[in-house]
């Protein structure tokens, strides 16, 4: 699925990366604890996430995700986001929560990332 | 440390700094991926480097991380002043932690930490002096197949 598809599905607005939703995104992970994250998501998926301090930007950082979405309406902290369009990461910003934001992903055939262990 | 290192550099990392925490293993992931080494071998120690950082926001008063580049591996020591762990094999079992209520809304505190690292990792050793601090050695090597996990 294309990131712009994920933010038409979810009406999500762009806060950092909008010259990449051509991006390619291969599955998702939702949490909100980042060890978890940091634990089991494989490169290259969607972060979904309802924590918005700057560790979420930092996580998806070190373990290669693609993109974030942030849920329910929660706005980044400003460290957040000012790393987000610095290291070109897409932040994206929904007021869905997080169970309608996995289930849409899922209708629309978006997979779960599968754990390592 | 009985071989001479091609590069190290250190970085400080200040206690109960959690607005910053997490830089410190960006700014080495940009070391790694200057250094052209493999992406996985980047990932792995930008997670390991991530979680030591973050148990130093979490727990001590500040610490120095220092990156040594050899030419088979990346070793990587966290020596931090703080109140140490009084039960290493306590504190290396998944779910097994002491973190507030305030380091939980951050994220982190699940006591994930050490495990992570040690996952992460192809040597892990840790060292603790209760009351004086904590040292973490740890190491990927450059030339090896990817690990699973």
């Amino acid at each position: 699925m294309q990131l712009r598809h994920v933010v038409s599905v979810l009406t999500c607005e762009i806060l950092s990366g909008d010259d990449l939703l051509d991006l390619d995104i291969a599955c998702c992970f939702a949490a909100d604890l980042m060890s978890d994250v940091l634990a089991s998501a494989p490169n290259g998926a969607l972060l979904v996430t309802g924590l918005a301090s700057s560790q979420m930007v930092h996580t998806a950082e070190v373990a290669d995700l693609a993109a974030i979405v942030l849920v329910a309406g929660k706005r980044p902290e400003v460290e957040a986001l000012a790393f987000a369009r610095q290291r070109k990461l897409p932040l994206l910003l929904t007021g869905l929560s997080m169970f309608e934001v996995c289930s849409l992903l899922s209708q629309h055939g978006l997979r779960g990332a599968v754990r390592k262990e | 440390m009985d071989r001479d290192s091609l590069y190290r550099e250190s970085f400080p990392i200040k206690g109960d700094d959690f607005e910053r925490g997490g830089e410190v293993a960006t700014r080495v992931k940009g070391l790694l991926q200057q250094l052209g080494l493999p992406r996985d071998v980047i990932r792995r120690l930008s997670i390991a480097n991530f979680e030591a950082e973050m148990n130093v926001v979490m727990y001590a008063r500040e610490a120095t991380l220092e990156v040594l580049v050899f030419p088979d591996l990346i070793r990587v020591q966290v020596v931090d002043r703080g109140p140490g762990i009084a039960d290493i094999d306590w504190a290396m079992q998944e779910g097994h932690s002491t973190a507030t209520e305030a380091m939980r809304a951050r994220g982190f505190g699940a006591g994930l930490g050490l495990p992570n690292i040690q996952r992460n990792t192809d040597e892990f050793e840790v060292k603790s002096d209760v009351g004086v601090g904590t040292t973490l050695r740890y190491a990927v090597h450059t030339t090896s197949r990817p690990k699973e996990g």
